[in-house]
């Protein structure tokens, strides 16, 4: 994701270049080190299902929401998983109010990406009656920019449909007053970005980071199997990147489920 | 104000559904200065309201035609989060209600801030409404304050905001979302503690004066509770500040 930033962060961003060329990043953070991860879950009760994600200094809220309506036509036997993202103009000065920046519209879509393409929720399992499905709503709230939305908006997302508890279906109704169904869940995935500046290839770039990248990609993966991915930006890769990022991915999938089911269980 | 006809009782021997007392305040807690990129910024907890409100400027005012050679301009957004209802998902971003109360509350702040001291700048107000349960706006604006604050915008003072109620006979502080639903007026206030005057005002319903005189007064009284609220978040981040620039070694 790279914003039109102001004249601090292209500063940054060349310091950042300087500091890479020789090998070393901000904070002395490792090329393929992640920024402290915090989870917790339940911000928002009066939600299915909710989560707040903190890395570094990027703050993500979660909230899902869960109703009746209407099969696809394409699937009527399968409930809908709807995520959506909101870029808050709180989260950053160069953030404005307004329709979905088509920012935000990839950050929706590669998020849902990963968790649709490992079948991470049983859709099957939402289905209520003829003509009648559930549908959870997944809406990704940023409330603070520092880089890396792609990976903070899946665990969000993840930790909050682990923590959903479904209404009970009565006479046609969702009754919101009695929620104790967890979601069909198979299973947890997890997103890994990378940037690449220059021949330096970097994960979980921060807001500086970010306004110099020349390419970046987001991989998801359930931790076996590569789900998704989506590469932004101008700059290429090479058949060999990819390979390695993959390979990294692969192996973050421990650290980033643990910290998801780390939130889950907490009471 | 909607159906009285399904209404539950809102006053059981002389307590309120959720067991308050008449000029009883919910519980309110505020953190100020919890998001990074913002001038200012505080999180308030009131009741089950949940809402963020953020402070960027001043800052030199981006569209020209709107500037003012004398004064800051304030910019204020409210919006309702699509999850933060009880029941079924919203749309989201700011509908028709949203954009009015977005109006209302940018004039409390006209007020109270020193806009003469910001020349050609301007101020962005964000009110995000993450959950609701009643008295959103009468929230929004008691967090904006202290976001403003936060931000060390210069203000003649921290405004609060409440609303008040009536039930039947009964005049009630701070009504949740139910009592408003049922409740026969509801009247939000933002006022400025140092001369305890209106800068917001609205009502629906049925209230007699001399009710909105005991109103007002109820809120005012209310409002020394929250004024302590807000100075105590702002005293918070402040007292640590020591020890802060000894764990960063700044």
């Amino acid at each position: 994701m790279v914003f039109k930033m102001g004249v601090f962060e292209d500063v940054k961003g060349n310091y950042v270049k300087e500091l890479l060329a020789k090998g070393v990043r901000e904070n002395n953070r490792g090329m393929f080190d992640f920024r402290k991860i915090y989870i917790t879950k339940d911000f928002i009760p009066q939600a299915e299902g909710s989560s707040i994600v903190n890395i570094g200094d990027t703050k993500v809220l979660v909230g899902v929401k869960m109703q009746i309506g209407e099969p696809m036509a394409d699937n009527p036997t399968d409930g809908n998983l709807i995520v959506s993202a909101e870029l808050l103009p709180l989260a950053h000065a160069e953030f404005e109010s307004g329709p979905p920046s088509p920012e935000s519209i990839e950050l929706a879509r590669v998020v849902d990406r990963g968790i649709r393409a490992a079948n991470s929720i049983d859709l099957s399992k939402l289905f209520i009656e003829s003509n009648k499905v559930w549908e959870i709503y997944c809406d990704i709230y940023v409330l603070n920019y520092d880089g890396n939305l792609f990976d903070a908006g899946t665990l969000a997302v993840m930790t909050a449909l682990k923590n959903t508890k479904m209404p009970k279906y009565e006479d046609g109704k969702a009754i919101y007053e009695e929620r104790n169904i967890p979601l069909p869940i198979n299973s947890t995935v997890v997103s890994t970005t990378f940037g690449k500046i220059k021949d330096k290839i970097i994960i979980d770039p921060n807001i500086h980071e970010e306004t110099a990248l020349d390419a970046r990609l987001t991989i998801a993966n359930d931790g076996k199997i590569i789900r998704a991915m989506q590469k932004g930006l101008s700059g290429s890769i090479s058949s060999k990147e990819l390979d390695d990022m993959a390979n990294i991915s692969i192996n973050k999938y421990a650290e980033l489920n643990n910290a998801i089911n780390n939130a889950v269980k907490e009471e | 104000m909607s159906n009285k006809a399904n209404a539950p009782k809102l006053i059981i021997n002389g307590k309120r559904i959720d067991g308050r007392d008449f000029n009883q305040l919910r519980p309110i807690k505020i953190t100020a200065g919890i998001l990074k990129n913002a001038d200012g910024s505080a999180l308030l907890k009131w009741g089950n309201n949940i809402v963020l409100a953020a402070v960027f400027g001043p800052q030199k005012a981006i569209s020209k035609h709107f500037a003012d050679p004398t004064k800051a301009i304030i910019k204020c957004r409210y919006s309702m989060a699509p999850f933060s209802s009880k029941g079924e998902h919203s749309r989201s971003g700011p509908n028709r209600r949203a954009i009015e109360i977005s109006k209302v509350t940018k004039e409390v702040f006209e007020n109270i801030i020193f806009v003469n001291d910001f020349p050609g700048s301007e101020i962005n107000i964000f009110i995000e409404i993450l959950q609701s349960d009643g008295g959103t706006r009468a929230a929004g604006i008691t967090a904006a304050a202290v976001a403003l604050a936060n931000a060390g915008i210069h203000m003649k003072d921290i405004v609060y905001a409440v609303s008040v109620g009536k039930v039947g006979d009964e005049l009630l502080l701070d009504l949740n979302m139910i009592e408003d639903n049922y409740s026969d007026c509801d009247m939000p206030m933002a006022i400025s503690p140092r001369n305890g005057e209106l800068l917001l005002l609205q009502m629906d319903g049925d209230i007699k004066q001399d009710e909105i005189k005991r109103a007002i007064s109820m809120a005012q009284e209310a409002g020394k509770t929250i004024s302590k609220i807000q100075q105590d978040s702002l005293l918070e981040i402040y007292k640590n500040v020591d020890k802060q620039i000894g764990v960063n070694g700044v």
